[in-house]
């Protein structure tokens, strides 16, 4: 549905994005992180055609956002960073206007307008002038405007920045359901939200993609994901923690906590070898009758893997 | 309705809507048809002319114009960069011109509405005398006519600056300079200082080209002038949107 191919955007000397490629397909759901001034919305930008590219293609559908924008423009919905409204008009008004432009007239712009206000629950301020409205429910509407066309591709820069924790959950819910028939890109700076509601995500820094995959494979990338935590009972301590570095899966044990028969820690396996260890602990346990009370692969967390990419690579 | 009239027609629709959500629009309105009268009646001596016509009224017309227009101008722009809505209309399946042209037409139904509204001093004259309405219809053009252009003018300064009062700072002194240039006083000086000079820009002039117009002697040398003028204006418009942008 989206392909970038090697956008690059300069603002006079400063370079804002550097040689971005990625694709998007329809059922697709991609998180676009990284650190303030990365480069995220400068990126949305110009895939919705507000900014032209110093460098680099990017097609949606397929018309190119350059050539033909009118055409481009129609397929995609945008949330723009900071829902900027037309502070005169109404929630209704403004809507209606959007609709227009989106060039929806009569019962269709009607059915449409209140289809998003439904959907961002917005009924109950319709009538109420943008200017007068709350932060979030400022966010609702622009949201409301994105989705009024049932675009095939959605722009969402912090979607749910300014929301409250319940109206952040029907986001992510929403943009879960909706793309499974859509193409979805949407930038953030909560980590749950990635694992919430994306199949993909990008970790962009200083303009460049420094990491492209599934959450999981992601979270596969901190420190300390595959090490296994684990805690024996009734086999002497001393030995065990000898034995298990003798493992073949196994590159050193950490231990935290160790008596007479008790031994916990946490075992650093060889690469890659994350289950096969975990295996080989339990085998050799029940191989000395011992009690295996604790037996876990630890997982990797977003916000490490985060941390680390970003703070290595500026 | 092909798409590019209802696009445009979606765009007057929305800033006359805007224009009219504040008191903005009627004061201005209620402003300009205090001074235009006011003028007309206390220094144009409009009663007093021998033959009834509406010339004191017509006289001052360019010089209120240089201020009503950039008044009613300089949010057209200064307010999308503001509150940043350029990025949602910008990103809107349309043209930009069907942006720009809209914009310019609301603001034009302002000025026509302003002159409108000044057809009691009309009902006046052909009361009291017996005008060549003609004349006065001529007059009614080229106010028309210089009205839109200065806002034209403050559509560019207002799409340079996120700033409304710098856009109506901005945009008075360059419409101020659009008559001052045909000023006989200055026009005279300037053909002191170098022959022939004056009267070659006295022929950029929107006074010049007005004062042809108000004589009744509706020539389309004149009103090309003025239309190429907006439409230099609008392109102009169109060349510093993109420029901003990239
Ligand atoms: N119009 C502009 N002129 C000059 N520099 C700009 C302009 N817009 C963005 N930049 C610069 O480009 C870089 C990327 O900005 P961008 O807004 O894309 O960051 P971001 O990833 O969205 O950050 P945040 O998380 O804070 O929203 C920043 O260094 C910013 O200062
Ligand atoms: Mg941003």
């Amino acid at each position: 549905m989206i392909t970038v191919e090697n956008l690059s955007k300069h603002f006079g000397p400063k370079v804002a994005v550097k040689n971005l490629s990625f694709e998007l397909k329809k059922g697709e759901v991609l998180g676009f992180l990284g650190p303030n001034g990365a480069g995220k919305s400068t990126t949305m930008r110009m895939i919705t055609g507000y900014l032209p590219p110093t460098a680099g293609k990017i097609t949606v559908g397929k018309a190119d956002v350059v050539d033909s924008p009118v055409e481009a423009k129609a397929k995609i919905g945008y949330l723009p960073e900071n829902a900027p409204l037309y502070s005169e008009l109404t929630v209704q008004g403004f809507l209606n206007f959007i609709g227009e432009l989106r060039g929806l007239s009569g019962a269709d712009r009607d059915k449409a307008v209140s289809r998003s206000m439904d959907l961002c629950h917005l009924q109950g301020v319709r009538h109420q002038s943008v200017d007068t409205l709350s932060k979030g429910f400022r966010h609702r509407t622009c949201f409301a405007q994105a989705l009024i066309s049932d675009p095939e591709v959605l722009v969402m820069d912090e979607p749910t920045d300014g929301l409250d924790p319940n109206q952040k959950h029907e986001v992510r819910a929403l943009i879960r359901r909706m793309g499974e028939e859509k193409a979805i890109i949407f930038s953030t700076h909560i980590l749950e939200e990635v694992e919430a509601a994306c199949s993909r995500a990008i970790i962009i820094s200083g303009g460049e993609v420094v990491a492209n995959g599934t959450p999981d494979q992601l979270k596969k990338k901190a420190k300390g994901a595959g090490q296994i935590r684990f805690q024996v009972a009734g086999i002497p301590a001393s030995a065990t923690k000898s034995d298990l570095e003798g493992l073949a899966s196994v590159s050193s044990v950490d231990v935290n906590l160790e008596e007479e028969n008790m031994l916990r820690g946490v075992v650093v396996p060889k690469e890659g070898q994350s289950a096969r260890a975990s295996e080989d602990i339990f085998k050799y346990v029940s191989s000395k009758n011992g009690l295996l009370q604790e037996l876990a692969v630890l997982e990797g967390r977003l916000d490490d893997v985060f941390r680390e990419i970003t703070e290595t690579s500026v | 309705m092909n798409s590019t009239a209802r696009h445009i027609w979606t765009i007057t629709k929305k800033e006359l809507r805007s224009y009219f959500s504040t008191p903005l629009a009627w004061v201005l309105i209620v402003v300009f048809l205090l001074l235009s009268q006011g003028f007309a009646f206390m220094f144009g001596g409009l009663l007093e002319y021998q033959n009834a016509s509406l010339a004191a009224f017509f006289l001052y017309i360019p010089w209120i114009f240089m201020v009503f227009a950039p008044a009613v101008g300089m949010r057209l722009w200064s307010e999308e960069h503001r509150l940043g809505t350029m990025e949602l209309l910008m990103t809107m399946p349309i043209s930009p011109w069907h942006a720009i042209v809209g914009k310019f037409l609301a603001a034009s139904v302002i000025i026509f509405i302003s002159l409108l509204l000044t057809f009691p001093a009309w009902i006046t004259i052909n009361w009291l005398g017996d005008p060549d309405n003609g004349i006065v219809f001529a007059g009614y053009i080229a106010a028309f006519l210089v009205g839109i252009t200065f806002l034209a003018v403050t559509g560019v300064i207002s799409a340079l600056t996120r700033s409304m009062v710098v856009s109506f700072i901005v945009a008075l002194f360059i419409c101020m300079g659009m008559i001052m240039s045909g000023w006989p006083n200055i026009v005279s000086e300037l053909d002191n200082w170098i022959g022939g000079l004056g009267q070659k820009v006295s022929q950029l002039s929107v006074l010049t080209h007005y004062n042809e117009l108000t004589k009744g002697i509706v020539v389309s040398t004149d009103i090309i002038f003025f239309l190429s003028v907006i439409g230099f204006c609008l392109y102009l418009t169109a060349v510093i949107l993109k420029t901003k942008r990239a």
